[in-house]
């Protein structure tokens, strides 16, 4: 089949998804968002993903090594994200700044990001730069140390720890997101520090660090190749063997499982910032990724605070005019998962009056349940934006490497989302009450400095 | 070295056997032919009323992309800064039979997004939807611009989210040194001298009165473009326009086109300091009044301002956090609009080497302007731009938006080749003759923003210009 043909086939999928409009009905119907792809695996255990898919002369490449802070030693938070930033420090044959030299000569694009439970790296050049972007790969992942120096980590230390000065310390209510994480996640789990780590952490990271974590993390069988765009399949298996082949294989990595949480009671604080409006943030534990009801706390947190006519910002923002903002949502990560509420209040609305009412809309839409409206709106807007991704090539390639890493098979788009529209709203009724309404979780208060009293306190009744 | 040894036996003998010993990583490979940029084809008409439409087929995936764009935007406030953003914002606020909650929830029911803003120069309305619910998205669009409730509630209610989102500005350094660095970089009366959403006084002044009379006469088809990407036709988004907008009547009473500010006054270095006691960082913004988009050296500025500033591999962001690791990233920047907006130069560095990143930046930009680029430096920027623009048509967001901007500057799609192709002849001196007449380190305005305690003496012993104290709405402070 042409790739152009290919294409198609997405595209008549999304026509039949959104057909039932109006009046809605889902109608989740098989191979409607198929995004083909080649798979193998090297004989170093590298796996690979090729999609095809010629509308532009563009290629986007997207390699995930199965490490994220979660799998930091303790002392060392924030090693997994330094360790991202010396990945582009220069590798055997390819010199500092080599990387983005060659890319940004490509007038490409290219990152590196690192979450709790993988780094990526990805680049999208014009086709014919593909081989240079397997071979800069290939080569860090092969021989990155070969061109180590500790002036190289110093440097990269330093960076790091601006972007923690500019993204948490000097940011309004940028250690709050910190602090969360600390109170949901005990110690000692993979979840309880912070991806950009500590500075005392940043501080310890050796040489000796950088090379025992590349060499037990970035090696072939850890990781998996995902090359979408403008090419042909046979060819790129060819240059990925060529250039990734003869690097060999590592001690395989121990599997990831699920670690839910749990909370026996509420937990409070209060935490003061440099921010001129308070804030709440309300955290639930709730399910980790692929878990069989993460789909519908998703549109739970749709219904209750996404966009402009979710329940918290019709009734806080819009009507009692008493927030700045208002929003919630389900965040699954493949060890466990939360729920978020976040709420800014306006100059003369306390967060305690916030809270109540938060609690007031999760039991009613928990009790009575989303209604029909509310339900469709939640699945067109996912099916929209499961379109929307397929638009660009690095979208698409990093979704197949999800899918590849989290699900071992490369296009679960189709079943995804036929998952999201099978949730009725009984189950979201069911979640709601199963993990949220009335259950233990976090109540986090950000005040301006020196106004405590503004913090939530705990309701004398609570639902 | 091993590594000499393989480069020689490659350099021998490309296909000999020998190679196939080495790992194949050890030579840089080579570079088969650039692909080239494939302009998309605009297809162009026009209503009665004078309303442009812009078409282009994009029929790879369903969903479509409209962009209204009409121009006049923020450079008409006159002295209301912020009342054609805020004027723009509350068009979504409710319109038609629909208040705000009931047309966001119907824009969700279509698995669409609407958006409406203003810039300096145009207002927008952005509508995306897949192509099933394009046609219904496009009137809950039409009934945005032409009828918008604007009713005393909904503006009270929005003016007071503004007035809050003004105050919540205070909280973020980099915004502070934003809104000072263009108070102090463009004079009273100018149009960039104020924030583009208006400060607390103007914003605490809107009413519907003048949200009304704004849009009566901003709202003017002989001014407005359609721009459609997707799976669309020229001949549906033809029918479908007239439907929608066949009616829209030209204003009684338009603007006339906002007037030409002016060639600006630019004094000598100065710097000027905003006190933020504590601050883990400290922002740190040089510049002054830019150049035209029209510029006929626009493909020359680029070029140089990539290599001094706008990529990751630029000297700045490579000397401040490749080699010194003072920051998490530095760059700079022409604001290309009609109107010259600011040249920027810009980092968030650590507290303790503010003085050294400023010292960085001034020899920087003196060296580009004294000493030139080297042939690879020209070679990598002509690269980045030229085959950068092959992504710039990826998507149908993309597409609309290209189009969108170069309306809104009055040049035509065949301005993206001719760039281009300049940018492919252009010489190293060509380049260094743009950093010295537009690049001008003895008339730029520094803002730092930052604990002053910490910072200010070494500041001062630099020598780069006088320093002074303002608070954070660029007021003078004690001396």
């Amino acid at each position: 089949m042409s790739s152009a043909a290919r294409r198609l086939t997405a595209m008549a999928a999304a026509v039949g998804l959104l057909s039932a409009l109006p009046p809605f009905h889902a109608t989740a119907s098989a191979q409607a968002l198929r995004v083909p792809t080649d798979t193998f695996t090297l004989k170093n255990g590298l796996k690979v993903a090729i999609h095809e898919d010629h509308s532009a002369p563009l290629v986007a490449v997207n390699l995930w090594y199965h490490v994220g802070s979660g799998r930091e030693v303790a002392g060392r938070s924030g090693f997994a994200h330094l360790f991202e930033h010396m990945m582009f420090q220069g590798s055997r044959n390819v010199d500092k700044g080599g990387h983005f030299g060659v890319v940004q000569e490509a007038g490409g694009t290219l990152n590196g990001s690192t979450n709790s439970d993988r780094t990526n790296y990805y680049e999208m050049v014009p086709s014919n730069y593909l081989e240079q972007v397997l071979w800069l790969e290939a080569d860090r992942m092969g021989y990155l140390l070969d061109a180590f120096s500790q002036e190289k980590l110093d440097n990269q230390r330093d960076v790091v720890k601006n972007e923690r000065r500019q993204n948490y310390e000097n940011a309004p209510y940028g250690l709050a997101s910190i602090k969360l994480g600390e109170m949901l996640y005990p110690a000692g789990h993979p979840y309880h520090a912070p991806t950009i780590g500590y500075q005392e952490d940043l501080t310890a990271a050796s040489p000796a660090d950088v090379e025992g974590f590349f060499r037990q993390w970035y090696v072939p069988n850890n990781a998996s190749l995902v090359i979408a765009g403008d090419v042909k399949p046979a060819e790129v298996r060819r240059l990925v063997t060529r250039y990734f082949g003869d690097i060999p294989a590592g001690q395989p990595a121990p599997a990831v499982r699920p670690m839910p949480v749990t909370l026996a009671a509420d937990q409070r604080e209060v935490m003061e910032d440099r921010v001129t409006l308070a804030r709440l943030s309300l955290v639930w534990p709730t399910v980790e990724r692929w878990n069989a009801d993460e789909d519908a706390l998703d549109i739970f947190g749709s219904i209750l605070g996404q966009g402009r006519s979710s329940r918290l910002y019709e009734r806080l923002v819009y009507r009692e005019q008493a927030a700045q903002s208002a929003n919630a949502g389900q965040g699954s990560r493949p060890q466990a998962g939360q729920f978020s509420v976040t709420v800014t209040a306006r100059e003369g609305t306390s967060l305690s009056q916030m809270e109540r009412e938060v609690y007031e809309e999760i039991a009613r839409l928990a009790s009575e349940g989303p209604t029909p409206a509310e339900m469709a709106r939640a699945r067109n807007s996912n099916e929209a934006r499961s379109v929307y991704q397929l638009q660009t090539l690095l979208g698409k390639a990093d979704r197949i490497n999800q899918y590849l890493t989290e699900r071992g098979t490369p296009d679960m788009f189709n079943q995804d989302l036929a998952h999201y529209n099978a949730v009725t709203s009984a189950d979201v009724k069911r979640v709601a009450q199963t993990y949220i309404n009335s259950r233990p979780h976090i109540i986090l208060s950000v005040v301006p400095n020196g106004h405590r009293e503004l913090a939530a306190q705990a309701p004398e009744v609570h639902p | 070295m091993n590594r000499t040894t393989i480069a020689l036996a490659l350099t021998c003998g490309f296909t000999a056997p020998l190679a196939a010993q080495a790992p194949a990583v050890a030579t840089q490979p080579t570079l088969g032919p650039a692909p080239r940029l494939v302009m998309p084809v605009v297809q162009k008409t026009k209503l009665a009323n004078g309303l442009s439409i812009e078409v282009v087929p994009m029929h790879e995936v369903p969903l479509v992309q409209a962009a209204l764009v009409i121009s006049g935007g923020a450079r008409l406030d006159g002295n209301r800064p912020g009342l054609a953003t805020f004027t723009a914002n509350m068009l979504d606020e409710g319109a038609g039979t629909r208040d705000a909650f009931a047309l966001a929830a119907e824009v969700a029911y279509l698995g669409a997004t609407l958006n409406t803003g203003a810039g300096w120069d145009a207002v927008t309305v952005d509508v995306g939807a897949p192509k099933r619910t394009f046609a219904r998205a496009m009137t809950l669009a039409a009934d945005v611009v032409l009828r918008p409730r604007f009713t005393g509630a909904d503006i009270k209610r929005q003016r007071d989210l503004r007035l809050a989102g003004i105050l919540q500005q205070r909280d973020q350094p980099g915004a502070v040194a934003g809104l000072v660095f263009n108070a102090m970089v463009f004079p009273a009366g100018h149009p960039y001298h104020a924030a583009i959403n208006g400060d607390s006084a103007a914003t605490a002044a809107l009413d519907s009165a003048s949200v009304r009379e704004f849009w009566r006469r901003a709202a003017d088809p002989r001014r407005a473009t359609l721009v459609v990407t997707g799976d669309v036709t020229l001949a549906e988004v033809r029918a479908l326009a007239q439907k929608l907008y066949g009616a829209w009547k030209a204003p009684a009473n338009p603007f006339p086109a906002a007037a030409d500010p002016g060639p600006v006054a630019r004094p000598a270095t100065r710097i000027v300091l905003v006190d933020k006691p504590g601050a883990a960082q400290s922002v740190v913004m040089i510049g002054a009044p830019g150049v035209t988009r029209r510029s006929p050296d626009y493909p020359a500025i680029m070029l140089m301002n990539t290599i001094l500033g706008g990529s990751f591999s630029s000297r700045l962001n490579d000397i401040l956090r490749e080699q010194k690791g003072y920051t998490y990233g530095a760059g700079s920047s022409f604001g290309w609009r009609p109107v010259p907006g600011p040249f920027t130069a810009s980092a968030q560095v650590r507290s303790n080497v503010t003085d050294s990143s400023l010292a960085i930046f001034f020899r920087e930009f003196r060296r580009i302007r004294d000493s030139g680029v080297t042939a690879a430096e020209l070679q990598r920027a002509r690269s980045y731009l030229v085959l950068g623009s092959l992504g710039n048509f990826e998507t149908t967001g993309q597409v609309a938006s290209q189009l969108a901007s170069l309306t809104v500057l009055g040049l035509p799609l065949t301005t993206i080749p001719a760039d281009l192709a300049a940018i492919q002849r252009l010489t190293a001196a060509d380049v260094q003759r743009v950093a010295r007449q537009y690049l001008d380190p003895g008339h730029y305005t520094v803002v730092i923003v930052g604990d002053i305690a910490k910072i200010r003496p070494g500041i001062e012993t630099l020598g780069i210009g006088p320093v002074e104290v303002r608070d954070y709405n660029g007021n003078e402070v004690g001396k």
